[in-house]
């Protein structure tokens, strides 16, 4: 970006000043820490200067907002075109406490749903199964059948608000039982907006919400693909998701690797299955974390744009910009929240926030104070609800576009995390691609050394947990926490109870036996699965037939 | 020379958050103890029946998902009619304190809440397993 004669100036320049200014007052007083490092323990210099982006051409590497290599954003407008879409996950108890929560998400200037389910959903068991003991509306809302997914939705209209469904292993199941709902409304497919999960691989190496095996899940992912380019085309049918396997103890640039390397394996899945990169690659997206480390994950985010750009281009010949855009949800870093003097956690999850819109994020969660105790009270999700309005609408950063570009600093990481993402690849591809490295271990173990190294710096206080390691006080803080009614177990056990009184008991086994034939064939599952849920067939029973014909999963436990 | 403590790690329930059970089971380890990681998904049956069989001195049981008022009494009460009670029982997750002592009625040693250092764990179990 400097022309040579000017450069060498500067480097002139910069050597007299650390012989001189800085060498004095080093001389005299040390600086903090003989090494700065960021919480992913990436070195940190003192100072940068033009001389560390010596090499950087801008067109090539940064470029213009809606236009490749995307460093600066999808959009050529950003945030002065619209804000991101204020998205705050959510979902506890019954379908009917959910809705009521919703409504006053919505109430509260919320502009799009996000949808947590509890693991009995997430793992195919309705309310009435022997493992589904105590999780019931624990951590998300339980879903059984159609019936419930009308109880969630209703009085919200469906071709008004885009819905992101945080679903993996069943996640055919609920698109389809959110379809039936839409339809119900009078809302076609074709008209539906929003997003399921559908990430299977990072299930495998860090959240854990598997069912079955690698191969048919991928089956059934790219079975969504299909179906959804050609009949629900403004659905994005994946979120490549990255949260997770950080909340699970990565680094930045682990995360981003090991996101990226599950986004090819799933593009290179579908075009081996005969689907035109183009058609399906546009409605592909993406979830990450934004953790505490503030340059660093703005760096991430602008680093993960360029290397999806040139992967979709270089790798698989993507011609349609859209496939070549990586757009991404973000979440606030769970793991920051600290139990230990709670109201600081409105701070930490303040300066992710920030981080994750100057990294130019689609969409973003922020999470609440009081959430390292029990699911968020409504009076704390308000207040993470308004970081966000706060943001988006006093503190101008939303005025321009990537503020940050330019800055050596932020420029200078950006290209380092490209460079380590780059070679995790690399090391991926050497062990033989993404699943054979996950039957090896591999991401288990990079990431369970990453996290027990943070753990070992915060328990040696090289790492500053504020609240935790350093200031504390011993105080307890009272909150008013959220309890998920207990009755709900039982509430749900007596519905699918009535239900299956009241259904057409032998469409539904007609339906059932209908998707294993074709779980058994090759043939799409999803028209197959999306009758069975109009006829009230239960999440627990497709799953059922599925878990027969492909198999369960069994993980490696590597710590 | 002391016998080595054995400890059974344990995720009961469906909840898939282990990064939590994976430093403390290293920590343990590191501290010189025997440690078996049952993995993710196990039934209280399933975790009880380890027990037995991998002869523990102590178990530690992770929910972050808020299931531990239906998975941990059971698991005590299957110990108990196991006649092995004598095994030292502890947790750790995102547990509410009004829980955690209704917990520790029932025969829950101890919970170790976000934050806790896993040298507090492990002195923790050092100085209460029965030798």
């Amino acid at each position: 970006m400097f022309e040579k004669d000017k450069l060498e100036e500067l480097k002139k320049e910069k050597k007299e000043w650390e012989e001189g200014s800085l060498k004095k007052v080093l001389d005299k007083f040390a600086e903090r820490k003989d090494e700065f490092m960021s919480i992913s323990d990436a070195p940190i210099e003192r100072l940068y200067t033009p001389e560390e982006v010596e090499g950087l051409d801008y067109s090539e590497k940064i470029g213009y907002p809606g236009q490749f290599p995307f460093t600066r954003g999808v959009q050529p407008t950003m945030y002065r075109g619209r804000l991101w879409t204020m998205r705050q996950y959510a979902g506890f108890g019954s379908a009917e406490d959910t809705n009521k929560r919703y409504k006053y998400l919505l109430d509260q200037g919320q502009t799009g749903l996000s949808v947590a389910f509890d693991l009995p959903t997430q793992m195919g068991y309705d309310s009435d199964h022997q493992m589904a003991l105590g999780e019931v509306g624990k951590c998300g809302v339980s879903i059984s059948s159609l019936k419930d997914m009308e109880t969630l939705f209703d009085g919200i209209p469906l071709d008004k608000v885009s819905t992101s469904m945080t679903i993996n292993s069943t996640a055919a199941i609920l698109l389809a039982m959110y379809i039936a709902v839409a339809e119900k409304q009078g809302v076609t497919p074709d008209k539906i907006t929003g997003t399921i999960q559908n990430d299977l691989l990072k299930e495998y190496i860090a959240r854990g919400t598997y069912i079955f095996p690698p191969a048919p899940s991928m089956r059934i992912v790219t079975d969504i693909f299909d179906y959804c380019s050609k009949n629900v085309p403004r659905w994005n049918t994946i979120s490549i998701s990255g949260y997770h396997i950080r909340e699970a103890g990565s680094t930045a640039a682990q995360e981003l690797a090991f996101t990226l390397a599950n986004g090819m394996t799933y593009v290179d899945s579908a075009i081996k299955k005969g689907l035109d990169v183009d058609k399906f690659a546009p409605r592909l997206s993406f979830f990450f974390n934004s953790h505490n480390d503030f340059f660093e994950e703005i760096a991430k985010f602008r680093a993960a744009r360029r290397i999806w750009a040139k992967i979709m281009t270089e790798k698989f010949g993507a011609k349609n910009p859209k496939s070549m855009m990586l757009r991404f949800h973000t979440q606030t870093a769970g793991c920051s929240l600290t139990a230990q003097q709670p109201y600081n956690n409105i701070i930490r999850t303040t300066l992710e926030a920030l981080s994750a819109v100057l990294g130019g994020t689609q969409s973003l969660h922020t999470n609440s104070m009081d959430e390292a105790f029990a699911l968020p009270s409504e009076e704390s999700v308000k207040v993470a609800l308004r970081t966000q309005q706060v943001i988006g609408f006093e503190s101008g950063v939303a005025n321009t576009i990537d503020p940050l570009a330019g800055s050596y600093f932020i420029e200078a990481m950006t290209d380092k995390i490209e460079k380590e993402v780059l070679e995790y690849f690399d090391k991926i591809e050497a062990l033989g691609g993404v699943l054979t490295a996950l039957e090896r271990g591999f991401f288990h173990k990079e990431i369970a050394d990453a996290s027990y190294r943070y753990q070992k710096e915060v328990e040696a206080a090289e790492k500053i947990v504020v609240g935790v390691n350093k200031f504390t006080t011993g105080e307890e803080t009272q909150m008013n926490l959220l309890k998920v009614d207990p009755g709900v177990q039982k509430k749900q056990e007596d519905q699918i109870k009535a239900l299956k009184d009241e259904r057409d008991n032998k469409k539904v086994e007609e339906l059932l036996e209908g998707i294993e034939q074709a779980a058994k064939g090759d043939e799409n599952l999803i028209p197959y699965i999306t009758e069975a849920v109009k006829e009230y067939a239960t999440l627990g029973e497709i799953c059922d037939i599925l878990r027969d014909v492909f198999g369960e999963y069994k993980e490696q436990t590597v710590f | 020379m002391d016998k080595k403590i054995r400890i059974l790690m344990a995720k009961p329930g469906l909840d898939g958050h282990d990064r939590g059970i994976k430093v403390v089971a290293r920590a343990l380890r590191d501290a010189g103890m025997e440690v078996v990681y049952t993995g993710l998904h196990q039934t209280p049956e399933q975790i009880v029946e380890a027990a037995i069989q991998e002869d523990v001195d102590a178990m530690g049981l992770s929910i972050l998902s808020g299931a531990h008022m239906a998975l941990f009494p059971k698991i005590i009460d299957l110990l108990k009619n196991n006649n092995a009670e004598d095994i030292l029982v502890t947790g750790g997750g995102i547990i509410p304190k009004e829980d955690i002592e209704e917990l520790k009625k029932i025969g829950v040693s101890a919970i170790f809440g976000p934050g806790t250092p896993t040298t507090e764990i492990i002195k923790y179990i050092e100085e209460n397993v029965k030798n």
